[in-house]
């Protein structure tokens, strides 16, 4: 399998706190990552350095044809190209308020990407079809469930027709009976073959939808491997104190 | 009223109007446009990581605040000649205005461009756009639900503000009125009509103001 995504030894500090020590995976095209660990461990800001919004201080990220070493402060251009490479879903959607679902979709191709604005709409107007949402393209934001809103965030990053998909636990800040809707765009995505990093707390999801687990703790990959080692048999004791935790709370 | 008032007023409607249309409401409406391009720059300055700007722009702003805008106007005015750098009374007049209005909104603007949530700036990051344009359609769209009342506030001070002008001989509404009443000492009547003038001026202001704020409001959950 080619790998479509490679990171190494990559490193970042905020101030003096020192929050990825050496992080490297491989992720092969086509195939769907999750990232998991108990919060603080690093795994948000791993996913955000693979989109440059955190900059990583030291380490090599690799996306496609686009290899950045960070330890030699890339110039901005190099930077946009490595960014253009992926799409990011956020937490909390972020959509732009003042837009409405198909501007919010179109912004990207349309402003960055200056593609055909017919065009764009063609293709935008077909992405929220594909994540349920054709009839509420002329909406506001602010008109939709939370659901909603992030699968609007999804389209919004498939529209720029990325290598890489990211999301960054994009469903722990909805209502539980709105997680499923977002979850099976998720899957949809990954049977057709989008490659993803997935940074969730959905420990069933990860074990249906994933290829690779990463188990992230404090900086470190602690350990990574298909989901039926890492999830259900991990060779790590801190991966089996973490998954006790999160499956059986009390 | 005595018949050689009303004959005075009536006289002058007219004559103070056209100050009003020709050089009060022109001098509000450049020295605001042009404030609000400053107060932009001042702003984005203020909060740039650049400390040296940062302080530039904070200096301004003190300076602009502690200082008495009839002070301001006498500078640009009265003191430049002295360097041999001599101003028409009317440009003179919109560069002191401008320089003020830019310095009040530029805390305004600045203080709506912090009130907009970071993902913002992130999620126009991740769509690939560059701080110029992340700036012109994402987030002062937005800021602009948040200046918008206190920016309305100092346009219409500003409106009031340009009576300050006819110290400077800028023949606008309250020097027509001054000039109209000095021969019979009539103040009362003239300065009156004045104040209706200034009065409807910021009525209308204030009308324009909430038909925005509703356009502005329309992407709010209510």
């Amino acid at each position: 399998m080619t790998e479509l995504l490679t990171v190494r030894n990559v490193r970042k500090s905020f101030g003096d706190n020192l929050v990825l020590r050496d992080i490297s995976f491989d992720v092969a095209a086509g195939t769907v990552t999750t990232v998991i660990g108990p919060s603080g461990s690093g795994k948000t800001t791993v996913l955000r350095a693979l989109n440059a919004l955190d900059q990583a201080d030291a380490g090599v990220i690799t996306i496609g044809d686009v290899s950045v070493d960070f330890a030699a402060s890339p110039d901005r251009p190099t930077l946009a190209r490595f960014r253009a490479q992926s799409g990011m879903v956020f937490q909390s959607h972020n959509l732009f308020p003042h837009k409405t679902v198909i501007d919010n979709v179109l912004e990207g191709p349309v402003v960055v990407q200056r593609r055909p604005r017919a065009e764009a709409r063609a293709d935008a107007e077909r992405l929220l079809a594909q994540v349920g949402l054709a009839e509420k393209a002329e909406q506001y934001p602010y008109q939709l469930s939370g659901g909603q809103q992030q699968r609007v965030g999804i389209a919004r990053a498939l529209a720029l027709r990325p290598k890489l998909m990211l999301f960054d636990e994009p469903t722990s800040a909805l209502d539980p009976e709105l997680v499923g809707d977002v979850l099976k765009v998720i899957k949809d995505l990954a049977a057709e073959g989008w490659t993803m990093v997935v940074v969730t707390h959905e420990i069933r999801f990860a074990q249906q939808v994933s290829d690779q687990v990463l188990f992230i703790e404090g900086g470190l990959v602690v350990e990574s491997g298909p989901p039926a080692q890492v999830l259900v048999a991990p060779q790590q004791a801190r991966t089996r104190s973490f998954l006790q935790r999160i499956l059986d709370p009390i | 009223m005595d018949p050689a008032t009303q004959d005075l007023i009536w006289r002058n409607l007219w004559p103070m109007l056209q100050a009003t249309l020709t050089k009060t409401l022109p001098l509000t409406a450049l020295s605001f446009a042009l404030g609000l391009v400053i107060a932009l720059f001042v702003a984005l300055a203020r909060l740039s990581r650049f400390t040296a700007l940062s302080w530039l722009a904070r200096a301004y702003v003190s300076v602009i605040r502690g200082t008495p805008l009839l002070v301001q106007l006498f500078i640009v005015f009265y003191a430049l000649p002295q360097f041999d750098i001599v101003i028409d009374p009317f440009p003179a007049a919109v560069i002191a205005f401008s320089l003020n209005v830019g310095g009040y909104a530029a805390e305004v603007i600045r203080a709506a461009i912090l009130s907009i949530p970071k993902g913002q700036w992130e999620a126009a990051q991740t769509i690939g756009m560059h701080y110029p344009t992340t700036l012109r359609r994402i987030i002062l769209p937005q800021a602009a639900r948040t200046a918008v009342p206190p920016l309305s506030n100092t346009l219409i001070s500003l409106v009031k503000d340009t009576s300050l002008a006819s110290t400077i001989l800028v023949t606008e509404l309250l020097r027509v009125a001054q000039l109209a009443a000095a021969p019979t000492f009539d103040f009362f009547a003239l300065y009156g009509v004045a104040a209706i003038y200034y009065w409807v001026i910021c009525v209308g202001l204030s009308f324009v103001q909430a038909r925005l704020e509703t356009r502005l409001e329309r992407y709010v959950a209510r």
